[in-house]
């Protein structure tokens, strides 16, 4: 078969603007990291997480640090939750983990908050201070009990 | 009712057989994957008429359906004040199941029947037995370079296709309705995960582009050599290519857990 030289440049081309595509698929759309930053392993023990799922974001004053990792039982039967978050953060060890919800579909997320101490959280230790989510069920059960008191 | 019995056994008989040879067909184009020579010029011919020929078609249906897909879930989410999720459904949808199948019917009409096609004439004219004549197995000269074209080919298309689609949904919920263009694309990227949604789509297009390669080749190679045959082949060639990418893209689904 004789080269041609056009066709195989729009080959190439073509092979390009794939890879290219798929790429940006990747990278941007699917958030692929290929040297991940280094990251250190939080625990957390809630009474009720309410929707929180693996893979929750983790943030601090609604800027994203880290994700949910795992979340179990630990031996109380307390929810246990296992989250990885960027290391070198000075997150001091009487910082709170709270369970927030965003947006309207409800996703619940990881709120930290920060504390006053100088010592700073390590690799694998867990927070002391936890909030649990906030159940829209029970407030208005609270509510309705209340509401029939008062009658 | 012994001639249904009778039937029944033809069928059944008849249906494995052609599994057998399909399989056995697939085994020999993985044998001549390696073979010396490597007939890159051919696979390059054929990536240049699955690929490069089937641009144009991909990038306006990927652009149609993503503005198609932007119009009718503007709306409906509007309805439900969730403007704000239209990145997300978009890109789920269009990543996950949109793109591999649609990528992989279009390109079944577009190039899979071609290549049925141009096999089956080969075989009607006896060019198929002339290179078995001088000791060139067709399988490895003619049918390898093509079927590993649609193979390499469906996850490129794929991607163009799902890129494309996402800036048709763009221009229509951004630019036309008015959703905000920060909104759609950051909702698009929070929902869409590298494993579990890319690796999907790009493995469905793999499994597809394998499927439909094994599928046109061997319909041409296993064609009646007339040309009500070769009419035959391509019509069985998109017919069954269709219906395996249906029934993969299900079971690959089902497999990988959603």
């Amino acid at each position: 078969m004789q080269p041609d030289s056009t066709r195989d440049l729009t080959v190439g081309l073509f092979v390009l603007i794939g890879l290219s595509t798929l790429a940006y698929l990747s990278l941007k759309v699917g958030g692929l990291e290929f040297s991940p930053g280094e990251r250190i392993e939080l625990h957390a023990t809630f009474d009720d997480i309410g929707g929180l799922s693996v893979r929750a974001p983790v943030r601090i004053a609604g800027v994203k640090i880290g994700q949910v990792s795992d979340i179990g039982l630990d031996e109380d039967l307390r929810a246990l939750v296992s989250m990885e978050v960027d290391a070198g953060l000075p997150l001091s060890i009487d910082s709170s983990a709270a369970i927030r919800t965003s947006g309207l579909l409800g996703d619940q997320f990881i709120s930290v908050e920060l504390g006053a101490e100088d010592d700073v959280l390590k690799d694998g230790d867990e927070f002391t201070f936890t909030e649990s989510a906030l159940s829209i069920d029970k407030l208005i059960g609270r509510f309705v009990q209340n509401s029939g008191v008062s009658d | 009712m012994s001639s249904l019995v009778h039937d029944l056994g033809a069928r059944s008989s008849s249906l494995v057989g052609s599994l057998g040879r399909v399989s056995r067909f697939g085994l020999s184009l993985l044998r001549a994957l390696p073979k010396r020579p490597t007939r890159f010029g051919f696979f390059v011919h054929a990536l240049f008429d699955a690929g490069v020929l089937s641009m144009a078609l991909i990038c306006l249906s990927g652009f149609t359906v993503g503005m198609v897909l932007g119009l009718q879930l503007y709306t409906t989410l509007t309805r439900f004040g969730a403007a704000e999720g239209l990145g997300a459904v978009v890109g789920l949808s269009l990543v996950r199941e949109l793109g591999p199948v649609l990528t992989g019917l279009l390109v079944t009409g577009r190039a899979g029947s071609a290549i049925t096609a141009e096999i089956g004439a080969m075989k009607a004219t006896e060019q198929l037995d002339g290179l078995r004549m001088m000791a060139i197995d067709p399988v490895h000269f003619v049918a390898m370079p093509r079927a590993l074209a649609l193979t390499v080919a469906m996850p490129l298309l794929n991607g163009l296709f799902i890129t494309l689609a996402i800036g048709g949904a763009y221009v229509v919920g951004v630019n036309l309705q008015g959703l905000d263009g920060g909104v759609y694309l950051s909702g698009l990227e929070n929902a869409v995960r590298f494993g579990d949604d890319v690796g999907q789509s790009l493995l469905k297009s793999l499994v597809f582009g394998m499927l439909l390669g094994l599928i046109a080749t061997y319909k041409g190679h296993s064609c009646a050599p007339d040309s009500a045959g070769v009419a035959r082949a391509t019509t069985s060639t998109v017919v069954t290519a269709s219906v395996s990418i249906l029934l993969a893209d299900y079971m690959i689904t089902a497999l990988w857990g959603v």
